[in-house]
């Protein structure tokens, strides 16, 4: 065609073309997306150290590994209680003038999401240790060790917060001390919490798995068929270790634990719940339980792992014992 | 015969059972069929050892049988037909000379040898009676496949020496007859039979001279027809590869500045992979140091913006240079702008890898983690770039743009709107920033790399295949169509996120549409290496562009099944992603500048790379890549299945390592193949430094000449 023979028609056109697609497919559904976006009304803005936190995180690249979102579909329920919607991103504004907006959505998933990390792990210790070297409350992490965020010190002061690393993984003799760095980012990463929608309604997961109903499980009154030992990875072992030896002047062991070997499992069931922090040379536990929404035949479950492993032999709870337990402990004031 | 075509017949039938079989049943049923298969083919192949053993041996007790007999003259005179030459020359010799031969004599055959095949044969009749215990444990197939392989090796071994043994005994029996025949040639007297030979032996030993037609004059090569040819024949230890064509000298300035702009993207390929295979080892190997500016996060951005920038970018620069001026017929518009650009591109990279390394970037988006007044400086090399080249154009002495030309300038145009686009903070707050990102990263590979490349490619491999391409029709469709749909597709990265249902959907729906551009494009590559598949075999540049084009062809459409919902539910937030990039900006874009490079540069220096280092370059590569991928790939997809079922985080990260170490060894191929790339570049930048005789003594005649 003689059109295409004049390089201006051409490249003209071309530019033309795309630079409409752009406006359509990028930049109105952008500009959109912030005039129709606010952030709700429960929405914590960022203290001051999380925001220089979330710096640190942005500066490391965290989001190379890890995730910020809860898509809509099943499999991702267990980031986050509802699936993140617009409303949770429309704090993030422009960093500075040097730096862009950082969403920091992410598109890689080698680690966890980290949407309701502030809910799933707030305990400033366990973030602290797996900070220095992750390998030494996950084993198999492969988490970079941030152990450049750390201090040695002789003679640590009584302001400075000190980490109890296991003597393998220190170069060095003294205690391990965290600087502000640390501490900003362990700031950001308990402030990642999901922001209860105003009306109480969660939102809507797609695909989801289908649910065979088992009739000889349902009836029978244990842990309904699931797999304790999974649920305990998922929830327990980052801090109680696999062994459930704990982490010494960290995490108390679950083997050989008078609350776990209880022949009343109320207590043990009220700490999973409700999280504990009533002794002063560990760190403190979150509501785990709560915190996950987990299910009766869940937490059974996870008991019954507990209590029968490791060289445990206390006797095994039933999901209805748990049930009702649970009843009475809703009445019982927060951690 | 036809027991020999079954086998594999049944054999394939029977390994597409057993993955039936495995699909549905648990592995215990599979391992008892594959036991079964296995004993029964060698069963099978016993038998038809015990078989042709049978046959020989009754062939032999009737040779047996005829050699009890006497001989009786009648009997040789079926050996007096169809003598050679030289037997009747030696017949009629003996006749003259008419001395006497002694046959010796020999013991006839070794009983006991066949005695002793007996009763090897005896014994192994025994072994197809072995009986094979069913058992589904691991441990016991293995064991018995174990011992089955030295056992069914024995077998065969035995039947081999069988046959050299009855082979041995044969031999024999033809030897004592033959010195009875040689016994009753020297008896013979009778002078028609010498006459007759005589006449047969000059009928035979008629010969052509060979030149009845060619006349005795020697041939010559009147317009220099041939060429490079080789007096020393040897065997050659690699392939031989055909020397590029000599070709006008393009402008020396011109080609000082293409060679700058390949080797600075050679230096950014090293630095950028030796990050990228640092990083890979990371995955194996944690806590291989702890230091801030070489943490995992800090170097994957160095990694991939070192090998974007840097590397793809200037060498598709570089080549650019060349087509550019050239399909336009005229010289570049200015080599000093071509200089700027150089030296803000190299700058940015420069810049902005140290800043990455420091812990400032712009917020984390990929591709985008650049700060703007770094990228700044990229998008004025590119400007530079695209304002040079549109002069060039302006002033080209064609009526047509040639097609490289549109592929290669829209390329830079659009380069330059999405970097616009992705810096300027307007629309960026909020999910906005996720929508852009989406838009940013995914127009980068598909509207700047992919397009300048397929520029490229509609330039060189016409060129190295001489002949047009097959379709200027199915280019043209490709350019808009590939504008069309990939524009849209950039939030197909963010499937399932909180960004516009209805935005999603449009990216799924541009992802299918891909197929058109790159069935368009493949196509027409391939039909224009139709009837040209042969110098493949003599060229060390089109394995990389057919390999390039495989990929493009693969990488792309894979792309596209990535983009579905259903698969995103699989393999988004996997290492399929990673392996996805690395199969289309390696196998696609990297392969074929490769191809580009090593056509041109021969051309600018004239200078050869040693085609040794070329081969393995590409080997190295390309079974890196295959290395790397293809474990990724089927470690992610059941990665993302243990997501779906719901299984602990941390026992999928336990699950990926193998196959994160296959990815480390497959990176390692690909690292070292890129040394032989740098190695070949200096090697055709750089003249070996060994005087050549005949060039320097034909300078020294020219030179005395000018003296005289």
């Amino acid at each position: 065609m003689d059109f295409f023979d004049n390089h201006k028609n051409l490249f003209g056109a071309a530019f033309l073309l795309f630079l409409i697609l752009t406006v359509f497919v990028a930049l109105i559904p952008a500009v959109n997306n912030d005039k129709n976006n606010a952030p709700l009304p429960g929405q914590q803005a960022l203290s001051d150290d999380a925001m220089a936190g979330k710096a640190i995180f942005v500066a490391n690249g965290c989001v190379a590994c890890h995730t910020q979102q809860v898509r809509n579909v099943d499999m991702d329920k267990k980031w986050g209680k509802r699936p993140s919607i617009a409303a949770d991103y429309a704090v993030n504004k422009r960093t500075d003038l040097w730096r862009n907006t950082a969403t920091l959505m992410g598109t890689e998933r080698t680690g966890p999401d980290l949407t309701a990390v502030g809910t799933r792990q707030p305990s400033k210790e366990w973030n602290l240790v797996h900070l220095f070297n992750p390998r030494i409350v996950v084993k198999e992490s492969i988490m970079p060790a941030y152990s450049w965020l750390f201090e040695t010190k002789k003679e640590p002061s009584k302001q400075d917060v000190v980490v109890s690393v296991p003597a393998q993984y220190l170069d060095q003799e003294g205690s391990v001390v965290a600087t502000k760095e640390a501490l900003q980012l362990v700031a950001y990463l308990q402030s990642l919490v999901q922001t209860e929608l105003p009306d109480g309604v969660a939102g809507r997961f797609l695909y989801k798995k289908e649910v065979k109903n088992n009739p000889e499980s349902s009836n029978a009154d244990n842990d309904a068929g699931l797999d304790g030992s999974a649920l305990y990875a998922t929830h327990c072992q980052a801090c109680h270790q696999q062994n459930g030896e704990g982490l010494k002047g960290a995490f108390p062991p679950l083997k050989g634990s008078p609350v776990v070997l209880n022949e009343n499992p109320e207590l043990m069931l009220t700490i999973i719940m409700n999280g504990y922090d009533a002794r002063e040379e560990f760190g403190v536990m979150p509501a785990v339980g709560k915190n996950a929404g987990l299910k009766p035949e869940e937490i059974a479950a996870i008991m019954n792992h507990e209590r029968t492993s490791w060289g445990n032999s206390a006797r095994k709870v039933s999901v209805s014992e748990v049930k009702k337990l649970m009843e009475a402990i809703q009445q019982l004031p927060n951690q | 015969m036809n027991s020999k075509i079954k086998i594999p017949k049944s054999g394939l039938l029977t390994a597409a059972g057993l993955l039936l079989v495995t699909e549905a049943y648990p592995q215990q049923i599979a391992s008892e069929k594959l036991i079964l298969g296995f004993a029964s083919l060698v069963v099978l192949s016993i038998a038809i050892c015990v078989l042709l053993l049978a046959v020989l041996t009754k062939q032999i007790v009737k040779q047996f049988g005829k050699a009890q007999k006497q001989k009786e003259p009648k009997d040789f005179l079926i050996y007096l037909d169809n003598l050679t030459s030289d037997q009747i020359g030696l017949f009629l010799k003996n006749k003259e000379n008419k001395k006497s031969l002694v046959p010796t004599d020999k013991t006839l055959l070794n009983i006991l040898l066949l005695i002793f095949c007996l009763q090897q044969t005896s014994s192994f009749a025994q072994a197809p009676a072995r009986s094979v215990p069913l058992l589904g444990h691991t441990g016991i197939i293995i064991t018995i496949i174990l011992i089955g392989i030295p056992v069914t090796g024995g077998i065969f071994l035995l039947f081999f020496k069988i046959l050299s043994a009855i082979k041995r005994y044969r031999n024999m029996q033809h030897m004592s007859e033959a010195q009875q025949l040689a016994a009753y040639l020297k008896k013979v007297e009778s002078e028609a039979l010498e006459r007759d030979l005589k006449r047969r032996k000059t009928q035979l030993d008629f010969q052509l001279t060979n030149n009845e037609l060619a006349g005795s004059r020697l041939a010559e090569d009147e317009r220099g027809l041939l060429n490079n040819v080789v007096h020393e024949a040897a065997l050659t230890f690699v392939a031989r590869k055909k020397n590029s064509q000599l070709r006008p000298k393009v402008d020396s300035e011109l080609t000082r500045l293409i060679l700058w702009y390949i080797g600075c993207a050679t230096f950014w390929l090293v630095f950028g992979t030796t990050v990228g295979e640092y990083i890979g080892i990371k995955f194996v190997a944690p806590d291989s140091d702890h230091i801030s500016w070489l943490s995992f996060g800090r170097l994957r951005p160095v990694h991939t913006n070192a090998v974007f920038w840097g590397w793809a970018s200037l060498a598709m620069l570089g080549l650019g240079h060349y087509v550019v001026p050239r399909v336009s017929n005229v010289k570049l518009f200015s080599t000093n702008l071509g200089w700027y650009s150089l030296i803000f591109i190299n700058a940015a990279v420069f810049f902005g890898t140290i800043c990455l390394m420091s812990g400032i970037n712009n917020g984390g988006g990929e591709y985008r983690e650049y700060i703007w007044p770094v990228m700044l400086l990229f998008g004025i090399g590119l400007a530079l770039t695209l304002y040079n080249f549109l002069k060039t154009i302006a002033s080209r002495t064609t009526k047509e743009i040639y097609i490289s030309n549109w592929y290669i300038v829209a390329s830079i145009i659009f380069g330059i709107t999405i970097t616009v686009v992705a810096y300027l903070p307007f629309w960026q707050n909020g999910l906005g920033e996720t929508i852009i990102q989406g838009y940013y990263m995914h127009q980068g590979v598909g509207m700047w790399f992919m397009l300048f490349t397929l520029g490229i490619v509609y330039y060189f491999l016409p060129q190295q295949l001489n002949k047009p391409i097959y379709s200027y029709s199915l280019g043209i469709l490709a350019f808009w169509t590939q504008i069309l749909f990939y524009t849209t597709i950039g939030t197909h990265h963010f499937v399932f996120s909180s960004i516009p249902w209805w935005l999603q959907t449009v990216a799924i729906v541009g992802s299918v549409g891909m197929v058109i551009p790159v069935v368009a494009g493949t196509t027409n590559f391939l039909m224009t290496f139709k009837g040209a598949w042969f110098k493949i075999n003599d060229s060390y540049t089109l394995p990389f562009f057919l390999t390039g084009i495989v990929f493009y062809f693969t990488g792309s459409l894979q792309g596209t099944a990535e983009a579905f919902r259903s698969t995103n539910l699989l393999w988004h937030f996997t290492d399929f992603t990673v392996a996805h990039s690395h199969l289309t900006m390696y196998g696609i874009i990297c392969f074929f500048v490769w191809a580009a490079i090593y056509a041109l540069l021969p051309r600018l220096t004239g200078i050869e790379p040693p085609h040794t280092t070329v081969g393995a370059h590409f080997w190295l590569a390309l079974i890196g890549l295959l290395f790397y991928t293809i474990p990724l790939m089927y470690g992610s997809t059941l990665r993302g299945l243990m997501w779906m079922e719901g299984k602990p985080f941390i026992d999928s990260v336990i699950f990926m390592a193998p196959f994160w170490l296959w990815r480390a060894i497959g990176g390692s191929l690909m690292w070292l193949s890129h040394l032989f790339f740098a190695y070949n570049i200096y090697k055709m930048l750089v003249s070996s430094g060994v005087i050549d005789i005949r060039q320097t003594a034909f300078e020294v005649l020219a030179h005395e000449d000018t003296i005289h």
